[in-house]
């Protein structure tokens, strides 16, 4: 295994250029309990990169590292290195808001706020303040929600509450609001996990298509969706990543047997 | 004017506010985004480094400027004043205070006006220092934020962390009032038992304050006041009361909660809780005129029928009374605990072929027990504390009796009276009442710790 | 009723193969099911009777009340044509002897000093307060001679509303003559006598005679010491909840303030009372420095300090309770786009709490509005009369003026508390009313 993470050590080296975020032995503590074991892992600009792994192998936690969501957590606590663009994001420097405003995030379950479609991808931008006046923070809205694939269906209805539309619809919203404060990272917590398989494929198509755009974090407990949307994966278990690469390596080529197990479904 | 500097403050600090704002809207030109923080926060910033310590500031210039007025007071006139008792020597000072700032006193007289001048002097003094004083320190406030305003500063941290510090203060002044109420209560009754002695207190059989012997000397033969405050017979009025309360309260209020959460249907349940709410939402007042108007005379009446000495105050009509207005107290605590018996455990009882009453005194009521008995103790310190309902239901006269016919008076009604009228502040009288405020206070502090540990211990048992 | 099977297959032969079909099974089985009726029907009966106990307590209060809010009025010929009154003076005039002169002037056959003296007496010792408020509203009359509706004495009031009790008793044990009776039912006959809405009621304060005492300055001074108490304790409370549900680390000062919270909610209202006269009105002398003291006695403002520390508990347990329903994935939807944590707070968290929060508020200020016994430490006992004009004026508050009533022996008094009594509960229902409709309306499921 040591072999292994430097192997990507030495990879990741080579191509300091081609890497969005470069995490080094990030590990995490709930109290005193350890959730994430000195995690190696870059991450690769307007890529796709899945999380996968069993349940409890820390993957959602590994995720929330990544915009220091963990920090609202007051028993957890984050050590080694997490860099975006070269910048440790757990410097004291660093400011979280404007970490956040960079790395977004969408939610296992869509969570709208339970105000109207336009007030909730215009709240990032207002707060950010990053719309001079009420036409250019309209624009912001509607480029969000074209994006998002949202716009023609609900541009006629933008004063209803967001809370009103169809599971699938609120998870689009959900990623017009992450997308409309213009970040360069989207980490996606399953974001199907709570939609039907139309929905599911209408949003997995959706980020498919976001990758022209920004560099996506997909944590995911279904094989087949990191098969159709990453094309980097990371195989996470018991809050070790096991193995990294190209999606279609891992899932075509595992080396390591736990990976292999997981992906045949022996262990999950 | 203190009011109007404060007025004077306030509107700067608003000009300050938006010109605070326009200038980092200058600063960052046309990349609003390289700000670190939104215009708004670099106005609020502004704002808040210019009222936090003028506010601060004025509320102690006011504390120094009382003092200094009163220490001139007392230096330029302590002839007059050392001739006067001390409700008169407070008499003096406030109608001094009233004429200066141009009020019409009851009693004018030539050294009240030349006080008075005085006062109006020192003040008018004071407020022109404490006004520049004030004054410099804005304009130094206002300097130090305005030109601080830059794309790197962080604004909107500073302002959150006051806000913060403001919540933090809210949350606090939950404790600064139980440490103000312990402080008054102890302060005072530290000062009544330097003149009668805590065991008299405690264990004397004999109240009336009535008769306690105030005014010069009071002190010398504080031995005979020691005699007049034993409050024996209150804490056993108080007792006698609560105990018929809750002769009513506990099983009406307990079976109510098992009829209404166990066998009453859906219908009947919609009707009978709101009225439950409403028996609680009465005020304690409605209840004493309802005691003293009703009860009272029917339960006199009633005795007198069948030939027994009923007082018209008697501690049977104050504890009925009081039993209803904790009815619905016992029983939405009843319900609550009642509710968190596990289903499993009634199914239990239920397969065996027990009836639902069996299941309810078998079962139900035994795994419920520890709840109930704090429900039981919570009341106990609602009955023990409630006041309005004793004081005009039950009596005066501090009988040490059991009799349920009998007048007794209880400690709230002795606060009550001890403190309602015109007394001297300073009398054993008056501080007797702290004392009894004081054993109040701890009792029902007792009784409370006591039902939440045991509430809690149940809870656990079954979360 | 499962475990039995009764079926009497009528002649006692039919085979009885289970246990329970013995005839003594059988019987105990009767006994226990007339024990689990009796448990039902005490259970029932304990609610009739806390029902019971309600209706009686309103029956009281309702059947005391109504005669309150009406009066009776006897119309007097007014001589206003006496050279001393002007339309200048009228506001401050004294009517005293215009009215006596016009009341004794229906009765041209009472010459007797002491027959007069009891004639005077049916009409209202504030009757000439009445004429002058008359007069003063209708400028024209001054100059003529008018006919005034003045009170009556609450000792007639309550002759025509039948409240005397048995008037066929002998003379010396009732409060009305039979002279007096004679007289105003003379009064009668000839029309003079007008049952009316109580106005006096609704706009006077405090008076020792109850025909003049109305609750108007004491709903005033519930007003201003309800806003005061709502002032400080609302954003103190809620502020405060904010901090300990969002913010606050879980350590032991933080423990502290919550077992400090439930307790304070459970501390006797009076304690607070005390608290009040010991830290607000006289200070704390601690020699050379007094904490506290200075605030006005009897004042609205020192009520509604008191009283606000009072709700403070119910404020912060009940805003708590609202806060912490708003579900964690909005926070997080509002930290994932860049919120701030306090922009999270104030932006989503406490909005969607508001309805709740709010709730919570008018449920502590309608306890508030209830509350007497710590008002009564700060001195608001006081007998006032004047309607209270500012925070610092003296007041007195509903609860307080029925207190006081009910200690005052006059039947009329009597009528007067039931009525205050009906108006304060009638406060209270709408507050609770809004309450209620504010959480059906606005509650959200989450």
């Amino acid at each position: 295994m040591d072999t292994l993470v430097d192997n990507i050590i030495a990879e990741a080296s080579g191509k300091e250029a081609n890497i969005k975020m470069r995490c080094r032995d990030v590990s995490v503590f709930y109290a005193e309990k350890q959730a994430l074991n000195e995690v190696n892992l870059d991450i690769k600009p307007k890529q796709v990169t899945a999380l996968i792994g069993p349940s409890g192998c820390g993957k959602s936690t590994f995720l929330r590292c990544l915009n220091r969501m963990n920090d609202t957590i007051d028993i957890c606590r984050v050590t080694g290195e997490i860099l975006l663009d070269n910048e440790d994001i757990y410097d004291p420097s660093i400011d979280v808001v404007d970490l956040r405003a960079d790395v977004g995030m969408v939610f296992q379950k869509p969570n709208p706020f339970p105000k109207s479609i336009y007030e909730n991808v215009a709240y990032g931008p207002r707060i950010h303040g990053l719309a001079r006046g009420k036409a250019e923070l309209t624009q912001i809205v509607e480029k969000s929600l074209k994006r998002a694939g949202l716009w023609e269906e609900v541009k006629d209805r933008l004063d209803e509450p967001g809370t009103g539309l169809s599971g699938g619809q609120q998870q689009r919203l959900c990623i017009a609001r992450a997308i409309a404060v213009s970040p360069e990272v989207i980490l996606m917590d399953e974001p199907c996990s709570a939609l039907d398989p139309i929905a599911t494929a209408v949003v997995e198509e959706l980020i498919d298509e976001l990758r022209q755009n920004y560099t996506i974090v997909i944590v995911t407990h279904s094989m087949q969706q990191a098969a159709r949307v990453s094309q980097e994966t990371a195989f996470f278990h018991l809050g070790n990543i096991v193995e990294t690469g190209s999606t279609d390596e891992i899932f075509t080529n595992p080396k390591d047997p736990r990976t292999e197990s997981y992906i045949t479904g022996r262990i999950g | 004017m203190p009011s109007t500097a404060l007025f004077v403050l306030l509107v700067f600090s608003l000009i300050a506010f938006f010109a605070a704002r326009s200038k980092a809207f200058a600063v960052a030109g046309d990349h609003i985004g390289e700000l670190h923080s939104r215009p708004i926060y670099h106005g609020a910033y502004t704002t808040l480094t210019i009222l936090v310590p003028g506010i601060i500031f004025w509320l102690l210039w006011n504390f120094i400027a009382t003092r200094w007025i009163s220490a001139s007071i007392s230096s330029q006139f302590s002839e007059t004043l050392s001739s006067l008792t001390l409700p008169q020597q407070e008499g003096f000072i406030r109608d001094v205070m009233t004429l200066a700032s141009g009020g019409v006193a009851t009693f004018v007289d030539e050294t009240k006006i030349t006080a008075a001048q005085m006062v109006a002097e020192i003040r008018s003094r004071q407020l022109w220092i404490g006004g520049s004083i004030l004054a410099a320190l804005s304009v130094v406030c206002c300097w130090f934020a305005y030109t601080r305003i830059t794309l790197k500063m962080r604004a909107r941290h500073r302002v959150e962390q006051l806000i913060r510090i403001m919540l933090i203060v809210c949350s606090v002044v939950a404790i600064l009032t139980t440490l103000g109420i312990v402080f008054s209560l102890i302060f005072e009754s530290v000062r009544f038992f330097g003149r009668v002695s805590f065991l008299d207190f405690l264990f004397g059989l004999h109240w009336s304050p009535q008769s306690a012997f105030e005014g010069a000397g009071s002190e010398a033969i504080s031995a005979d006041n020691s005699k007049v405050f034993g409050a024996i017979p209150l804490f056993a009025g108080t007792l006698l009361i609560t105990f018929i309360a809750m002769c009513v309260a506990a099983p009406v209020g307990l079976m109510s909660a098992i009829y209404l959460s166990d066998y009453a249907s859906q219908g009947f349940r919609r009707i009978a809780k709101p009225v439950l709410e409403v028996l609680a939402g009465v005020p304690t007042v409605v209840y004493g005129f309802f005691a003293a108007l009703t009860v009272a005379p029917a339960i006199r009446g009633w005795g007198e029928s069948i030939g027994l000495d009923v007082s018209s105050e008697s501690a049977l009509a104050a504890g009925l009374v009081m039993g209803i207005m904790i009815i619905p107290f016992v029983s939405s605590l009843s319900d609550d605990v009642i509710n968190a018996v596990p289903q499993s455990l009634r199914d239990g009882s239920a397969g065996l072929g027990a009836t639902k009453s069996e299941t309810i005194r078998k079962v139900v009521l035994p795994a419920a027990l520890p709840g109930i008995v704090s429900a039981m103790l919570l009341a106990v310190s609602r009955a023990v504390g409630e006041t309005m309902i004793v004081v005009m239901a039950a009596g005066l006269a501090a009988n040490l009796t059991i009799n349920p016919l009998e007048a007794v008076t209880t400690v709230t009604v002795q606060i009550v009276t001890l403190l309602v009228g015109d007394q001297e502040f300073d009398s054993a009288k008056t501080l007797a009442a702290f004392a009894l405020g004081l054993i109040l206070f701890f009792i029902t502090l007792a009784l409370n710790i006591v039902a939440l540990r045991v509430v809690q211990k149940y809870r656990e048992q079954y979360d | 009723m499962t475990d039995i099977a009764p079926e009497n297959m009528g002649d006692g032969t039919t085979v009885t193969r289970l246990r329970h079909h013995s005839p003594e099974r059988r019987a105990r089985t009767a006994k226990r099911f007339a024990a689990e009726r009796r448990f039902k029907y005490l259970g029932l009966s304990a609610v009739l009777l806390a029902a019971a106990f309600l209706v009686l307590l309103l029956w009281t209060v309702v059947g005391n009340a109504l005669p309150a809010f009406t009066a009776h009025y006897v119309k007097v010929p007014l001589d206003l044509t006496t050279e001393k009154l002007t339309k200048e003076n009228a506001a401050d005039f004294n009517y005293r002897k215009i009215v006596r002169a016009g009341f004794g002037g229906l009765f041209p056959d009472v010459k007797k000093r002491r027959e007069k003296r009891s004639l005077n007496k049916l009409v209202s010792s504030g009757a000439a307060i009445a004429a002058r408020w008359e007069v003063s509203d209708n400028l024209d009359w001054v100059g003529t001679k008018a006919e005034v509706l003045l009170p009556l004495s609450d000792t007639a009031d309550l002759y025509f509303k039948d409240l005397l009790g048995d008037l066929s008793r002998p003379e010396s044990e009732r409060t009305i003559s039979d002279k007096e009776i004679a007289w105003l039912k003379e009064l009668d006959e000839q029309g003079r006598i007008e049952r009316t809405w109580n106005t006096i009621f609704f706009s006077n304060g405090a008076s020792r005679e109850s025909e003049m005492a109305g609750i108007w300055g004491a709903v005033v001074g519930s007003f201003l010491t309800l806003i005061v108490t709502l002032a400080l304790s609302f954003p103190v409370g809620v502020a405060g909840a904010i901090y300990l549900e969002e913010f606050a680390p879980k350590n032991r000062l933080t423990d502290l303030i919550e077992v400090n919270i439930n307790n304070l909610a459970a501390v006797p209202s009076i304690v607070f009372g005390l608290l009040g006269l010991g830290i607000f009105i006289n200070g704390v002398d601690f020699g050379w420095f007094t904490l506290g003291g200075g605030s006005p006695r009897s004042a609205a403002l020192t009520g509604g300090m008191v009283l606000a520390l009072m709700t403070l508990p119910t404020m912060i347990i009940a805003s708590r309770a609202a806060i912490k329903s708003v579900p964690p994935s909005i926070r997080e939807a509002a930290l994932g786009v860049g919120a701030s944590k306090i922009q999270t707070v104030f932006h989503h968290v406490l909005p969607l709490a508001m309805p709740g929060v709010l709730t919570g508020s008018i449920i502590g200020m309608a306890r508030a509005l209830g509350e007497t016994a710590p008002l009564l430490m700060i001195g608001m006992v006081a007998f006032i009369v004047d309607i209270p004009g500012s925070l610092s004026d003296p007041a007195t508050v509903l609860p307080v003026q029925i207190y006081m009533w009910a200690d005052f022996p006059e039947i009329g008094f009597q009528q007067k508390t039931a009525a205050a009594t009906l108006i304060l509960l009638g406060f209270l229902v709408l507050m609770n009313g809004l309450a209620v409709v504010l959480r059906s309306k606005f509650e959200r499921r989450w």
